[in-house]
């Protein structure tokens, strides 16, 4: 007798079936994040949005707080020692420009092309859910990563530097101050109005994940796309591009810390992002309904 | 799910990349409680014709549908009661057992949650669900593969090569896994080139070559059909050769290496036979039937035409077996009457 013989026998499949209730968008979703949270790479990205911080803080700890620095960043810069809130600021003027767009891309270039490669996309697109559903949950979590990216960065960031440097009234690109709670308030929305650019470097990134099928390509694809944009915008004689250019809006927040508000870059950057987001978005997904899973 | 529809349902599946024709206007019928032998050699077109069943790839002409919906427009809810895998099974190797079970559990819904210890005993991985798979051997893998698709109550099991790169207790494992499966009530269709595999299991087939299904039917029927040969000892068997070759409703008759006679006729003509040995003094020592083995005639539908290039291919006559079907790959037209099974065996000698 095989060993299979001596097993319990499974329950009969029963006669009418009733109708299945078949399982949500979100419930796929939380199951990609989990996928996330297993996968050592997920704590490759966020480590290095944790550790820059932190690194950057104790660096400044050791020098004693000098300051120095150039370009919008050097008001922050000499106010460094003067309020803990000038360094999620700092950091976000640092990172925002190719740090932030790499980590985001780790995973949204790699979510569909992992799973293609390593054939278990077949094997999930082989239960009740359908193929709109598991790419909405796709995009989802890769954005959702990106999102605690930026605030995992943000929230160390402002924790190191308010224990180094105290929870003080804080410095803006004008050159005035505001008080400790409305600087928190702020460092806040400029992070959430960074996340416009961001998830559009996610969206492009999930576009050539479902495209190329290839984690690698993808991950080198998105971040050779932030690049090339940063070259094209630094190209004499076609300056009148330059507020199109997807990087150009990666300081769209900066508006937020001048006195007054400038809400004008927060718009422009929403509808520029858009015209970059929303066709890769479709594309990724009329690819992802269409293709053919042989992968793996 | 519609349960008066047959389970699988193909017709006129067509699959081409660039210029490789890899499927080419395959027709199956999978019908309720069959254990269906999808057979062929490596690249013959039965992967892909799985993958176009589950919906992961694209005909690019014709249609599949199981229990009469259409994985393509239908999406997720043709795969109602359908399970299996394609290719070996896959899993998260980051992932213990029995959270990659979770995981499709909770893409399943419907319960299936509940079901996981179940099927984890059916498959005799319990011990080893807390471990990651990515430790797992091949066959565990395979039997988690069983498991997983075991999760979703199927009606049919859909299962690509289950028993590749098991060692030979596995497979057997397997194949009284599938047995078992089948007898509670639960339609198999099992692509393999492993030929004892079909044999032991199936009760219906489809040989695919070349993209293009060269019989489908009843497995019996095949076997009879080409070859309804007999092995006979008299008394005197030189005589009875001589008389064999003189008559017309005998085939082939002639000595194996061990000297004993055989001949092909069909089953209503040896009766007449026996009798004419009787009369001419010769007595009957045994007469027995011998059924061709599947692997000859795999290899007799699947390999002549290697060996003969384009030539249009026959397929060995689906005779009386009710349902079977044969097909002719250079354009018979419905209706035209199929080649007799000795005719076939003799296009097969000749080539």
């Amino acid at each position: 007798m095989s060993a299979f013989e001596a097993t319990p026998t499974l329950a009969p499949t029963g006669g009418a079936r009733a109708r299945t209730r078949r399982p949500s968008v979100l419930t796929v979703w939380r199951w990609e994040l989990r996928k996330l949270v297993a996968q050592k790479r997920t704590y490759l990205g966020l480590g290095l949005a944790v550790a820059i911080p932190l690194i950057f803080v104790t660096v400044e700890r050791l020098r004693g707080g000098h300051g120095g620095g150039h370009g919008d960043g050097s008001i922050f810069m000499s106010h460094i020692t003067q309020s803990g809130l000038a360094t999620p600021v700092l950091m976000l003027l640092f990172l925002s420009v190719f740090m932030l767009p790499l980590i985001a891309a780790l995973v949204a270039g790699d979510i569909v092309a992992a799973e293609d490669g390593n054939g278990t996309l077949k094997t999930i697109l082989t239960r009740s859910v359908d193929r709109g559903q598991v790419f909405a949950a796709k995009a989802l979590a890769a954005m959702t990563y990106a999102t605690v990216a930026v605030f995992c960065s943000a929230v160390v960031a402002t924790v190191a530097g308010v224990a180094s440097w105290g929870f003080h009234e804080v410095v803006t690109f004008s050159g005035s101050h505001v008080s400790a709670p409305e600087g928190l308030a702020l460092v806040l929305a400029a992070n959430v109005c960074y996340l416009i650019p961001l998830l559009t470097v996610t969206c492009i990134g999930l576009l050539l994940s479902t495209a190329t099928r290839n984690s690698a390509a993808s991950v080198v694809g998105t971040i050779g796309i932030v690049i090339l944009l940063y070259i094209v915008s630094g190209i004499p004689g076609i300056e009148g591009i330059q507020p199109y250019l997807l990087t150009e809006q990666f300081e769209n927040w900066h508006g937020l810390l001048r006195t007054p508000t400038d809400w004008a870059p927060i718009g422009h950057s929403a509808w520029v992002c858009a015209l970059y987001a929303m066709p890769a978005l479709i594309a990724a997904y009329l690819v992802f309904l269409r293709r053919d899973v042989a992968g793996g | 799910m519609n349960d008066e529809a047959p389970p699988v349902r193909a017709r006129g599946l067509v699959k081409r990349y660039k210029e490789v024709l890899a499927v080419d206007n395959i027709d199956l019928n999978v019908n309720a409680g069959d254990v269906y032998g999808f057979l062929g050699p490596n690249g013959a077109g039965k992967t892909t014709t799985l993958r176009m069943a589950l919906g992961l790839i694209m005909p690019t002409e014709g249609e599949v549908e199981l229990f009469g919906r259409d994985p393509i427009r239908d999406g997720a809810r043709a795969l109602e009661g359908v399970a299996g895998f394609v290719e070996a099974p896959r899993f998260y190797p980051y992932l213990t057992a029995r959270k990659n079970l979770e995981l499709l559990a909770a893409l399943d819904g419907a319960g299936a949650r509940g079901r996981i210890d179940e099927v984890l005993d059916v498959v005799e991985l319990s011990p080893r669900a807390q471990h990651r798979v990515g430790g797992y051997s091949h066959g565990m893998r395979q039997r988690l593969g069983i498991a997983a698709a075991l999760l979703r109550k199927p009606k049919l099991l859909i299962l690509d090569e289950p028993a590749t790169g098991l060692d030979p207790a596995g497979m057997r494992d397997m194949r009284a896994l599938i047995r078992r499966l089948a007898d509670d009530g639960i339609t198999v269709l099992l692509s393999s080139h492993q030929l004892p595999e079909v044999q032991e299991l199936c009760d219906r087939v489809a040989i695919v070559d070349r993209g293009r299904v060269v019989y489908e039917g009843a497995l019996t029927d095949l076997r009879r059909q080409g070859g309804a040969g007999y092995r006979l000892r008299t008394t005197d068997d030189t005589r009875a050769l001589e008389l064999l070759d003189g008559r017309p409703d005998v085939e082939r008759p002639g000595r194996d290496e061990h000297g004993a006679l055989h001949f092909q006729a069909q089953e209503s003509d040896v009766g007449a036979v026996s009798l004419a040995l009787g009369a001419a003094g010769i007595g009957i020592l045994a007469l027995t039937p011998e059924l061709a083995t599947l692997e000859d005639l795999f290899f007799r539908l699947t390999e002549g035409e290697v060996a003969d290039g384009d030539r249009g291919k026959q397929a060995i006559s689906a005779g009386n077996g009710a349902g079977a079907r044969a097909t002719t790959s250079n354009g018979s037209a419905p209706g035209e009457p199929l080649p007799t099974a000795a005719a076939i065996e003799g296009e097969a000698h000749r080539r």
